[in-house]
Order: C-alpha cells, then sequence, then structure tokens
C-alpha cells in the first residue's frame, strides 16, 4: 500500500506522483509532476483537492495508510481543474462525505466537468469552518489561474493550501523545497510561471497584497503541483512578486523556422548583432524548441524577433502556433522585430508584424526580408538589426 | 455611470477609467463600448457581463 507523507502534526500528503508525464495541454514537462491532495486530520477529517482521474487508486491508498477514507468529513475543491478534480466524483460517490465546498465558479465548472446535480457548498472569502481543534478559511483567487481558483487557509497549523499558485511541474518524492535542488526548482517554477500565471500577473500583484493586509505569514504554503514550502514560504511569494513586476533583463529571444536555411542565416547575423553589442541572446529553433520553453525564456526578456520562412503564402506553421500560444499569455513591455525570407511574395510576413502590435509590442524596425537566400547586403542589414534592438532594449532598461 | 462586473472573473468595468489600453477611453458609458470589446483579464464578451449593484 503506498503511503502518506506527514507534513505537519495533523496535516499528510496523500498526492499522486506522474514520474511520466512529458506533455501536459501543450506544456513540455521533462521533469513529470504531481498532484497534490492534502488529508487534514482532527474530529472532522478533510481532504483538500484530489488528483487526475487515473490516480484515483493511488491517492485513496495514500489515506488508507492513515485512515479510513470513509471516514473523512469533507472535502475541499481548491481548484476544478480535472488534474485536481478528475477523481472527485468518485471520491465523492466513494467515501460520502458530509459536504463538498467549492468556490461559486468551482461549482459552475465541476457541473461542467461532471454533469451531475452537484450539491456542494459555495464558500466565498471570509467564510470560515470548524474542523475540529482547528479552522478553515477560504480566500477566493479568480483568475489565479483560474475564474473558480481558491485558497484554502489552516489557522492554527498556520498552513496555506494555495492549489496551482506557487507550484510546478516537478515530480519528486522529496516533498519540501528543503530537500530539492534550487537549480532545478528555480527553472520549473519560472516555467510554471511564465506558462500558467503570467496573463494574471496583475491580478498576482493585487493578491499578494492582499495576503499582506489580511495579516497571512504562513508557516507553510502547500500547493497543488511539486514540494510544499516550509523552510522558506516567502521565497517563492517574492519570486512571485518579481515575476508579476515583469522587469526584463537585457535579453533578447529570436524566434524562427527555417526550409532551406535563409531565414536562419539571417537569425544568426541578428544574434551575433545582439550579442556584440552586449545583449544575452537565446535563439530558438521552433523546429527544435517547444512552445513552453520559449514562455520560460521570454519571462525575463526583453525583446522578442520572429523570423519565419513563407510557405504557400502563410507563416510558417510553426511560427503560428508560437506566436498564438505567446499572444496569450500577455507578456509586457516587450520591443520586437519581424525577419524572414520568402520566394515570391514576402507579404504574409507582415501578418507577424500585425500579430505582435496586436500584442503591444514596440516594433523597432519594419519587417527586414529577402528573396530566397540571403545576400552579403541583407545578412549586414540583419547584423544591423540586432544592434539597433540592443540599443533599444539599453533604452528602455535606463 | 453604472459599472459593470465579468460573472467570470469578477473584473469590473468602471466607465470613469474606462479601458485604454484596449481602445476604450476614460468616460464611455457601458452602451458606448464597442460590441466586440472583450474582458481584459479573461477574453469573454460583452453579454457576460451583469450590473454592479
Amino acid at each position: 500500500m503506498m503511503q502518506a507523507v506527514k507534513i505537519s502534526e495533523k496535516v499528510y500528503w496523500v498526492g499522486a506522483i506522474d514520474w511520466n508525464i512529458r506533455d501536459f495541454h501543450g506544456y513540455s514537462t521533462r521533469r513529470g509532476t504531481t498532484y497534490n491532495a492534502y488529508l487534514i486530520l482532527g474530529e472532522k477529517p478533510t481532504l483538500v483537492d484530489t488528483v487526475k482521474k487515473e490516480f484515483y487508486g493511488e491517492m485513496m491508498q495514500r489515506i488508507q495508510s492513515v485512515m479510513d477514507p470513509t471516514k473523512i468529513h469533507q472535502i475541499i475543491s481548491n481548484h476544478s481543474e480535472l488534474d485536481h478534480s478528475g477523481a472527485l466524483a468518485e471520491t465523492v460517490a466513494s467515501i460520502r462525505p458530509q459536504e463538498v465546498y467549492v468556490s461559486a465558479m468551482g461549482l459552475k465548472n465541476l457541473t461542467g466537468h461532471f454533469h451531475e446535480n452537484l450539491k456542494f457548498k459555495i464558500v466565498k472569502t471570509g467564510d470560515r469552518i470548524d474542523i475540529g481543534g482547528d479552522t478553515i478559511s477560504f480566500v477566493e483567487a479568480r483568475m489565479l489561474h483560474w475564474p473558480d481558483s481558491m485558497f484554502s487557509y489552516l489557522e492554527k497549523e498556520n498552513i496555506l493550501f494555495s492549489n496551482d499558485v506557487f507550484g510546478m511541474h516537478y515530480a519528486t518524492n522529496r516533498l519540501f523545497d528543503d530537500e530539492n535542488d534550487e537549480h532545478i526548482w528555480w527553472t520549473e517554477a519560472a516555467k510554471y510561471y511564465a506558462n500558467i500565471v503570467l496573463p494574471y500577473s496583475d491580478i498576482v500583484l493585487r493578491f499578494l497584497q492582499q495576503i499582506k493586509q489580511m495579516g497571512l505569514s504562513p508557516r507553510m504554503i502547500a500547493p497543488d503541483h511539486g514540494f510544499v514550502w516550509r523552510k522558506n514560504p516567502s521565497q517563492i511569494v517574492d519570486l512571485y512578486g518579481e515575476w508579476a513586476a515583469q522587469k526584463a533583463a537585457n535579453k533578447a529571444l529570436i524566434v524562427y523556422d527555417t526550409m532551406w536555411g535563409s531565414t536562419e542565416k539571417m537569425a544568426r547575423q541578428i544574434a551575433d548583432g545582439l550579442s556584440s553589442a552586449g545583449t544575452q541572446v537565446k535563439l530558438l529553433s521552433m523546429h527544435h524548441t517547444d512552445r513552453s520553453e520559449v514562455a520560460l525564456e521570454l519571462l525575463n526578456s526583453t525583446a522578442l524577433l520572429v523570423g519565419s520562412p513563407v510557405l504557400n503564402s502563410q507563416i510558417f506553421p510553426s511560427l503560428a502556433d508560437v506566436l498564438c500560444y505567446l499572444k496569450g499569455l500577455r507578456k509586457k513591455n516587450l520591443i520586437g522585430a519581424v525577419f524572414g525570407s520568402y520566394g515570391w511574395n514576402g507579404a504574409p510576413l507582415e501578418d507577424i508584424y500585425q500579430t505582435l502590435e496586436k500584442m503591444q509590442v514596440q516594433l523597432v524596425a519594419p519587417v527586414l526580408k529577402t528573396a530566397f537566400v540571403p545576400d552579403e547586403e541583407t545578412l549586414s542589414k540583419c547584423r544591423d538589426l540586432g544592434v539597433v534592438t540592443s540599443q533599444k532594449i539599453a533604452e528602455k532598461l535606463a | 455611470m453604472v459599472k459593470y462586473v465579468c460573472e467570470i472573473c469578477g473584473y469590473v468595468y468602471d466607465p470613469a477609467v474606462g479601458d485604454p489600453a484596449n481602445g476604450i477611453p476614460a468616460n464611455t458609458a457601458w452602451e458606448d463600448v464597442k460590441e466586440d470589446w472583450v474582458c481584459p483579464v479573461c477574453g469573454v464578451g460583452k453579454d457576460q457581463f451583469t450590473q454592479q449593484n
């Protein structure tokens, strides 16, 4: 039988480790992930969130290692997304809790998932429930990162259950921050922020302020993915503050693809121009790079340069993919440029320019395009574009 | 002027502020906000807004 992991006197982790997932709805999870559920013991035992449907059995075994699951009094659903609620219907059916607590939007979403007449109890910010020996209070966290998102706070134990916020996709059986390598988790936490939370950065800033005003200073933060922050919970809170402020570095991304090497030649000259002018540059071929890695690299970048060949009077499909993805992430304060190659119709490259404009990227130059293979003069213009972009970055950061 | 609330994410459209980043200047009444405007937080259309009480 799989075992629960004790995280405090009364709280156990009863989640699941998904070692093998590599594609989480289009987000590359090279280190797998965890689905964290937590069991709070006491007079009225409480289960906080569940797991992805196929891990129901793993969660139930871990609960059984501590207590009879049918004695669980109530379930709290902090987040209705299926990696935390997929096993909820089955769990409710088997343990028959007295109550399931959700936010108003949570009930709406779960009804949309399960198509049943769910008799769940709606709670809102400030509501508190007595669980016998301790109290849980609720804080709605709308759009962090779904409309239903909610935090639950175990008052006496001073533990904050923060749903997806402060989490990361990282499969580990070491369930605490101090047991994991910071060099690894920093990247995974930043990648999670960049791909999941970034569009709601203004709400993050307001929410962090709200938590401060409420006087919350949890000794532990227990998110729904990754590990529990116990040694230094303020570390991840501070990182969220930094990421949400979107203060960028002297760094440029060149996101491109190529058919016969022309766009790539241009990309490499632009990169060298940026580099020689003192800017850190990342060259990301969409043939080799996952879109979620691009989002991670964009998190602390100031410039986004996009290069595409033209195929049948369209931009190259891999660029359409990544631009659609990045547009949704709504990164602020970017400058950018567009370049590319074509055979007989360069007009589609203007589509990229217009997309970047819609993303409120400040474009530093008109589209730089070349027919067929770039000549020396074009390559020289590419270097110049790199240098100019570097100068614009410097002006922006000054 | 009357404020409107997004039923999905809770964003409040305040006519006094408008949504200048998305082409709606300050002092634009809800009725005058163009029909293809979307919630700047969650992306839904005007039909998912209700009048704030």
